[in-house]
């Protein structure tokens, strides 16, 4: 039902401010007779433009006019309240105005930046301002509330960039949570030989960092574990987490594998590939990931391990097991945390090759992707570091293909950033382990980084040949002797305007980099949004670049797009010390948008209480009305829109709010 | 019947179309459609709700019958509600109003229900400017007479286009 209308309390003197934003609204929207129109609107005491608004001279104007012209309500005509809200709320507080009698009309995102004609851009500014004034006439001096802070923090992902975050908080002496879904941490960069541009082994810049997670005094880790479920808000998480059964003690398991040696699957006859090596050897059903996985702990594959699957074994790894870690009725346990904040570094998931089928990846047999290369050349790898070519030659002349699956409308539009540095990065330990001759195709090199320049102008003058276009197809179908038994790259080469051929022994797929599989999934249970391409979303491109649009989770490394190790750590670094400032101010202030009950009309029709999906309705059995949980409610209004008698109202966005700004607007559409 | 379809449309019509858009998702896309300078028809007016779930019905006949030619919902797409499910029930009360307006015999093409997360600036770009061509087509929406308050009391008359600026003040 429509509302009657109340009439307001108080006499209302409104100051209208029509914001320039410089020339970003201004060059559209005629500023003054913006405010020309809304000086005359009813119970406007005072309408005034300004140059930038936000800027300390714009909010003292607003003060000052608080102060001598006893204004009690403002609006600010600018950008969205997404971005200044807050601004003008404390500008108004700190002169003792409620920040709930501001109200933004925002004419520069939904009128300036988006009308072409400078006319219609005006008639819109002038109608959403008649709203902002109509609306403000039923504000409330709502109390913000606080809410007190959980200290600890949740860091979801143990990559390079869960692992630095981790260790910043742990070491400003906050509790840290790290989960990590494999069986050890480390992530991506683990698996790496070298890293660009300064050829530092990963390995030795990583694992003393995963060893200093591991014995950190304010780190819980757990690894083989995923969250299950959030509820709750910023402040206050409550984070369902599933360990996995690793059918291992993992406090009495020191790593010697020897149950792995004892394990009776043969090891070359078990058909698992070694996820670390990424199919380039095969495990056994008990298996330590890595040589310094962190913990140092082995695990056991329920599908592979004939005890868990079939319960009958001759269970040699338990008697090989002299610390009795092994545990067979091991179940997965549920575990609840309460935490302030949450770190989302889940990482990303390399391009899948074979998708590209003109590259033959998964049909020839000497087509690698670069991730696979760096596991050949590394020392604890399945060659022990030789770089051969599957039937055990070194090769002699070796292809590396830029931007496969990125910047490619068929895969991914979008440059994956790292794969031109890890290309060249490619071609240099190519020539360095085997001598062989190294061609690269690129299509634009990018190598924009501090010392990046650099490295590919090392990598030139180490003699490796650059062809500059896209690589059409690579063949085995030889034209001319020279070709048999090689692989055919074909290629425009357009800096000189020729289709060339190059027959190598070792093609390598420098792969972009994608959202992981389930980052959908993610996405969802963090209530976090995603880009386009599946990448999750900042609250800000350059302003807000780890926070996401929910309050209290921010994001770190490749999961927000693709980057590289020294632009991850820096996000890290970043996301922790948003983190940390969240709980370590102890408070959050919450907006007050949360809805209530009218007692007086409130009939106990109980349409509300199903509705909520927080629960935060109850039915008050002996005043037979429904009760609103405030501190329960999240505020958004679904049970409003649902009381058949006008009973539930909500905080901030009232039906009265609402019916004056649709007539606020039409009545200057 | 409100619609006398056989009026002409004039030629510079200038459909008004009101959109309710959730602030987690559709709001925060049509900031990115302004961050991103995406211009598009300047028909409609937004006004901001927490959720799609906020959405009474009854604003979308507030609207209609303050003089809008169409009404444009949107949310976050399903599943991806920041409320869990109040999208969900945008849905449900939508589909309930279309057949709603249809027995009042309104064009059930004036309202439409859109899902837009909040990356999808150029979403709410598209879906404006086929909004606003759809209205465009079907004309104003011309009610013969205006339903009257359920106290009985008469709704205030739809304001003209151009109104000026003193008319509906703050009763």
């Amino acid at each position: 039902m429509i509302m009657e209308k109340k009439s307001p309390q108080e006499e209302l003197r409104i100051g209208v401010y029509v914001c320039h934003c410089g020339a970003n609204i201004a060059s559209k929207v005629d500023v003054e007779s913006t405010r020309d129109f809304a000086a005359k609107l009813p119970h406007v005491t005072v309408a005034r433009d300004y140059k930038f608004a936000c800027s300390d001279p714009g909010q003292e104007l607003i003060q000052k006019d608080i102060k001598e012209l006893g204004l009690n309500r403002v609006v600010v005509a600018s950008c969205s309240p997404q971005l200044h809200e807050k601004t003008f709320r404390n500008a108004c507080a700190d002169v003792g105005l409620s920040p709930f009698y501001v109200q933004m009309a925002n004419i520069r995102e939904h009128v300036s930046w988006v009308t072409e004609d400078p006319e219609l851009a005006t008639r819109k500014a002038k109608s959403l301002v008649a709203a902002a004034v109509r609306r403000l006439a039923f504000a409330a001096p709502l109390e913000t509330k606080r809410v007190p802070v959980h200290p600890d923090v949740l860091i979801v992902g143990g990559g390079i960039a869960g692992i630095h975050a981790s260790l910043i908080l742990a070491n400003a002496g906050r509790k840290v949570f790290l989960v990590e879904r494999e069986p050890t941490i480390g992530g991506h960069m683990a698996q790496f030989d070298k890293t660009f541009p300064t050829m530092d082994c990963a390995a030795c810049i990583l694992t003393p960092k995963m060893s200093d997670v591991k014995n950190h005094p304010n780190i819980m880790m757990w690894t083989y574990s995923e969250v299950e479920e959030v509820a709750g808000f910023t402040g206050n998480f409550k984070v369902t987490v599933r360990r996995k059964a690793r059918y291992i003690k993992e406090e009495l398991c020191v790593g010697c594998n020897d149950c792995v040696e004892a394990c009776v699957l043969k090891k070359d006859r078990v058909q698992v590939p070694d996820e670390f090596n990424v199919g380039l050897s095969r495990r056994k059903a008990v298996y330590m990931p890595f040589p310094q996985s962190t913990p140092a702990c082995v695990v056991i594959d329920p599908e592979q391990c004939l005890q868990l699957m079939k319960g009958k074994c001759a269970q040699t790894c338990v008697e090989a097991c002299e610390r009795a870690a092994i545990d067979f009725d091991q179940s997965d346990e549920i575990v609840e945390i309460d935490v302030g904040a949450i770190i989302i570094a889940t990482g990303y998931k390399p391009f899948e090759a074979r998708r590209i089928a003109e590259y033959g990846y998964g049909k020839f047999a000497n087509v690698y992707t670069t991730l696979e290369i760096e596991r050949l050349v590394n020392a604890s790898g399945p060659t022990g570091g030789e770089l051969r070519l599957r039937d055990g030659t070194t090769p002699k002349v070796a292809g590396v293909i830029h931007c496969v699956g990125s910047r490619d409308r068929r895969y991914n539009p979008y440059c994956s950033n790292v794969c031109c540095m890890g290309a060249l990065k490619m071609a240099h330990l190519i020539k360095e382990r085997t001598g062989a001759e190294v061609f690269n195709f690129y299509v634009d090199m990018r190598t924009a980084f501090k010392g990046y320049e650099e490295f590919y102008d090392q990598i030139l003058s180490e003699g490796v040949q650059f062809v500059r276009g896209r690589v059409a197809e690579v063949t085995d179908w030889a034209m001319t002797d020279e070709e048999k038994g090689k692989l055919v790259i074909r290629v425009e080469d357009t800096l000189v305007g020729v289709a060339r051929r190059i027959p190598v022994d070792m093609v390598v797929l420098a792969i972009g980099l994608e959202p992981q599989a389930d980052a959908g999934e993610i996405q969802r249970k963090f209530n976090i949004s995603c880009s386009n391409e599946g990448f999750f979303l900042e609250r800000h491109p350059k302003l807000g670049p780890v926070s996401t649009f929910t309050d209290g989770i921010f994001l770190a490394g490749a999961c927000q797009g693709p980057k590289d190790i020294p632009e991850t750590v820096a996000q890290a670094g970043a996301a922790a010390a948003e983190a940390l400032c969240l709980v370590d101010k102890g408070f959050v202030e919450i907006e007050p948008n949360t809805a209530w009950i009218d007692e007086e009309v409130c009939s106990g029709c109980k349409t509300c209480i199903p509705l909520c999906p927080f629960k935060a309705i109850s039915r008050d059995e002996e005043k037979r009305i429904a009760v609103i949980n405030e501190a329960l409610c999240k505020g958004c209004g679904t049970c409003v829109a649902a009381c058949p008698s006008g009973a539930a109202q909500q905080n901030l966005f009232t039906d009265e709010q609402i019916y004056e700004e649709i007539e606020g607007v039409l009545s200057y559409a | 019947m409100p619609d006398d379809v056989s009026l002409p449309i004039a030629e510079d019509f200038q459909p008004r179309i009101i959109a309710f858009f959730c602030n987690w998702c559709t709001y925060t896309a049509s900031d990115l459609a302004g961050t991103s300078r995406m211009t598009y028809a300047p028909n409609t007016r937004v006004i901001r709700v927490m959720c799609s779930g906020r959405i009474d019905p009854q604003f979308v006949l507030a609207a209609l019958r303050k003089g809008a030619d169409g009404v444009l919902l949107g949310g976050c797409h399903p599943g991806d509600c920041h409320y869990q499910a109040g999208n969900y029930k945008c849905l449900r009360r939508f589909r309930l109003l279309k057949r709603l307006l249809t027995q009042l015999g309104i064009e059930e093409e004036r309202v439409r229900l859109e899902w837009i997360a909040a990356s999808e600036g150029d979403r709410v770009q598209k879906v404006t400017n086929e909004m606003v061509e759809q209205i465009r087509k079907l004309g104003p929406l011309r009610l013969e007479k205006i339903p009257t308050h359920p106290n009985g009391e008469a709704a205030p008359a739809p304001a003209e286009p151009m109104a000026t600026a003193t008319e509906g003040a703050v009763s």
